[in-house]
Parts: C-alpha cells; sequence; structure tokens
C-alpha cells in the first residue's frame, strides 16, 4: 500500500506519500513549531515584561530626574524674573529730590512739625515723602511758595505703612507724640525680636517702599491679637538741618507684590 | 498801646517757639512760649486782657500748626481768663506761687485742648500725664524767671542810670 501510494500522484502532482508525510508532518510541525512558538512567545513576553517593568522604572526615574529639573529652571526662571523686576524697582527707586534747609519748628509742643525752606515754587506738594540719611522723617502737609510744614513721623496724627524686615510682618507705625513710634496691627503670630528694623511697606501712597523707620525697641503682648510693639526711629528728629524732599509720586502698592526682599 | 505790646510778646514767643523748640523740645519735655506769655500778661493785666491775649495767641498759634484752628485758641481763651482772675484775686508776687499758677495753667491748657480733641474724636493722647508734667515744670521755670528778669532788668537801668549821675556830681 505504502510503496504504490508513493509511486500515484496526487491531484497536485506531489505524489499522496510525500504530500500525506509532508502534510502529516507539516502538522506536526506546526504543532511543535505552534508549542515552541508559544513557549518562546510566554518566555519572551515574560522576559519582556520584566524588561519593560525595569525599562519603566528607569523611566519613571528619569521622569521624576527630569521633573527635577523642570521645577530647578522653573525657579531659576522665577528667581531671574525676580531678579529683573528688582532690577526695575531699583531703577523705578532713583528718586528725584530736593534738599531743603529747615527753618522752623512746631508753634505748638503738641504738634511735631517742622517748617523748610521749599516750597510748590520748587515742586513740593502736599503729601510728599521727606526723607533723611537716617530713614523716614515725614511728609509734607503744608505747602507755600517758598517754603512747607513737614509733619513729623513723631506726630500723632502721623502714619505710615510699614513691616518688620526680618520677618515681613506688615503693620502701620503711628507716632506717639513723644519721642517714639508704635507699630501696629502686628499679629502675635509673627516672631518680633527687639533690635528688629522697621522700614516702610510703601502701601501708603506716600514713603518709598524699603526705607528705614526705625528699630524695634520692645514688644509686648497686647491681648488683643496684636503685639504692643515700640519702636525708635532712626532719625533722630533735634539734630535734623538738613532734609530731601521725594518728589517722585509714590503710587500705592500692595506690599507682598514684587520681590520677596 | 498797651495791645501793640501783648501782640509783640506773642509775636516774640512764637517767633522763639518755632525757631528754638525744634532744638530745646526732645520728647515730652517741651516748653510752650506762648502759653507763658498769655499767663505772664493775664497776671499782670488781668482777666479781660488775659482772654483777649488768650484768644489771639491761641488763634495765631492754631493758624501756625496743624491743629484745628479754635482749638487752641479757646484753650489759651480760658487759661488766660482763669489766670487773669487769679492774678486780680490773690497776691501772686512770690516766685512759688507764680511757679504754681504756671503749672496749673499748664495742665488746665492740656486738659482743655486735649479733651477737646478726645470729645470731638479727632485724635487720642494715651496717658500723658509725664508730657505734661514736664510742660508744666518746664513753662513755670520759664515764667518764673521772665517774671524775675521783667521786674529786674527796670530796676537795673534806673541803678545805672543813678550810678552814673552820682559819678557826674
Amino acid at each position: 500500500m505504502l510503496l504504490i501510494s508513493a509511486q500515484v500522484n496526487s491531484k497536485t502532482g506531489v505524489p499522496i506519500l510525500e504530500a500525506v508525510t509532508f502534510g502529516v508532518f507539516s502538522e506536526v510541525q506546526r504543532g511543535v513549531s505552534g508549542g515552541l512558538s508559544g513557549v518562546l512567545h510566554v518566555w519572551n513576553g515574560y522576559v519582556g515584561l520584566r524588561h519593560v517593568r525595569q525599562e519603566n522604572d528607569d523611566l519613571k526615574r528619569r521622569l521624576a530626574a527630569s521633573e527635577i529639573t523642570v521645577q530647578e529652571q522653573r525657579a531659576l526662571a522665577d528667581r531671574a524674573r525676580g531678579l529683573a523686576q528688582l532690577l526695575e524697582l531699583r531703577d523705578r527707586l532713583t528718586l528725584r529730590t530736593a534738599a531743603a534747609e529747615i527753618i522752623g519748628a512746631a508753634a505748638a509742643p503738641d504738634f511735631r512739625t517742622l517748617t523748610i525752606d521749599k516750597g510748590t515754587g520748587s515742586g513740593v506738594r502736599s503729601n510728599m515723602a521727606v526723607i533723611a540719611p537716617a530713614g523716614i522723617v515725614g511728609r509734607i502737609v503744608v505747602p507755600s511758595a517758598r517754603s512747607a510744614k513737614v509733619q513729623l513721623l513723631i506726630d500723632r496724627n502721623a502714619a505710615a505703612g510699614a513691616l518688620i524686615e526680618r520677618t515681613r510682618a506688615q503693620g502701620v507705625v503711628v507716632g506717639a507724640g513723644d519721642d517714639r513710634l508704635r507699630m501696629e496691627y502686628v499679629s502675635e503670630a509673627f516672631d518680633i525680636v527687639v533690635g528688629d528694623v522697621v522700614m516702610t511697606s510703601g502701601i501708603d501712597g506716600i514713603y518709598p517702599k524699603g526705607f528705614v523707620i526705625g528699630h524695634v525697641e520692645s514688644v509686648e503682648r497686647s491681648g488683643g491679637g496684636y503685639k504692643r510693639i515700640t519702636v525708635r526711629p532712626a532719625v533722630d528728629f533735634s539734630s535734623l538741618e538738613e532734609v530731601l524732599v521725594v518728589l517722585t509720586p509714590m503710587p500705592a502698592r500692595d506690599a507682598t507684590q514684587g520681590v520677596s526682599e | 498801646m498797651k495791645a501793640a505790646g501783648v501782640i509783640l510778646a506773642v509775636a516774640a514767643a512764637l517767633t522763639l517757639q518755632t525757631t528754638l523748640a525744634h532744638y530745646l523740645a526732645r520728647g515730652s519735655v517741651a516748653v510752650d512760649l506762648v502759653l507763658v506769655v498769655v499767663v505772664y500778661v493775664a497776671l499782670t493785666s488781668g482777666p479781660a486782657v488775659g482772654l483777649l491775649s488768650g484768644t489771639v495767641a491761641g488763634l495765631a498759634q492754631d493758624a501756625l500748626s496743624t491743629s484745628i484752628i479754635g482749638i487752641g485758641g479757646l484753650a489759651k481763651t480760658i487759661v488766660g481768663f482763669l489766670a487773669g482772675i487769679i492774678g486780680t484775686q490773690f497776691i501772686v508776687a512770690q516766685p512759688l506761687p507764680r511757679f504754681v499758677v504756671f503749672f496749673a495753667a499748664t495742665v488746665l491748657h492740656a486738659v482743655v485742648f486735649m479733651g477737646l480733641y478726645v470729645v470731638l474724636d479727632l485724635r487720642h493722647f494715651g496717658t500723658p500725664y509725664a508730657a505734661v508734667a514736664g510742660q508744666g515744670i518746664t513753662n513755670a521755670v520759664v515764667g518764673v524767671v521772665a517774671f524775675q528778669l521783667a521786674e529786674l532788668l527796670p530796676g537795673a537801668v534806673e541803678r545805672r542810670r543813678a550810678d552814673k549821675h552820682r559819678v557826674r556830681r
């Protein structure tokens, strides 16, 4: 049977024995191949899964590193932007000033005022800040043609937006009528110690930001949620002879605006 | 003539106050030369002149300071009038009574001045006892010295003239 089949050709021209043998063998091969390929597929898939997992972990690490780098770059960009704003602020703080000589004091001891020899003829207007090399002096309250009255910061009616340089705690510095100042509306949550520098915050629209007002002399708890702070002025008002009137108008601004100095 | 003298005295006090007070006034120790002049005039001339001089001096001082015009005028008017009454009703010829009058006038002026501000809710003064006491002592010392000088100077001129006349003889 086998010899006859081997001599007889099939419809395709291939001998029947060869075709059946090849067909059966091919199926075996198919099975074996399928089995092997399955095993290889499973094996390769497992190994490949492990590789992907490792690669995924590696990518995650690289992504995290990239994110850190991005944040660093963003921080650098912010810092550069802040420095640019600082430079811009510095440019804006190139104040136009007029030197003035003190020619008189208050007519009544209950008021702390000075009279200077510059008035509207020199560009002096109401609410212009008056400063000295040591710090803030006061503001123009009554300008005349050739002189002007300056309300000192220690006058009872005087006030200025202020902040503590070290902690950035904001408040309002008001005159006490004597030679000291009070800083009000400073939350008890802030850490403020004796000697802290008190500076102008610029929120009042009169005094330029960043000028020294004085130093903290005492800090007490008032019990109302605010600290009771006494400030010693940086300027010795009794020895003033010349002052500078800031002719550049000061727009009111948020103290937190701009660079976090 | 007397009115001109009072006005000149007030003007001189204001000039001294605005020129010298800047160097003299430190902290709570301050002097009110205008008040000293008002009390001096009231003690020497009576309540009517004291009242008028207080009104003029107070209004001038208000106009030159950053205060409400009229508050200082009213305070000095009251002080001038009462000091004039004291000067006519009591013998205030010795340094101690004068010192007391000047000190009391300063305290009364502070009470009226600050009281008006507080009642009108314009300013708050806290507890200015030390400042008022310091100013009262300073005003009293200046006032007593002014009285002594005013009483000694005419006599000194007369004594000098008498000495010159005696030498010529």
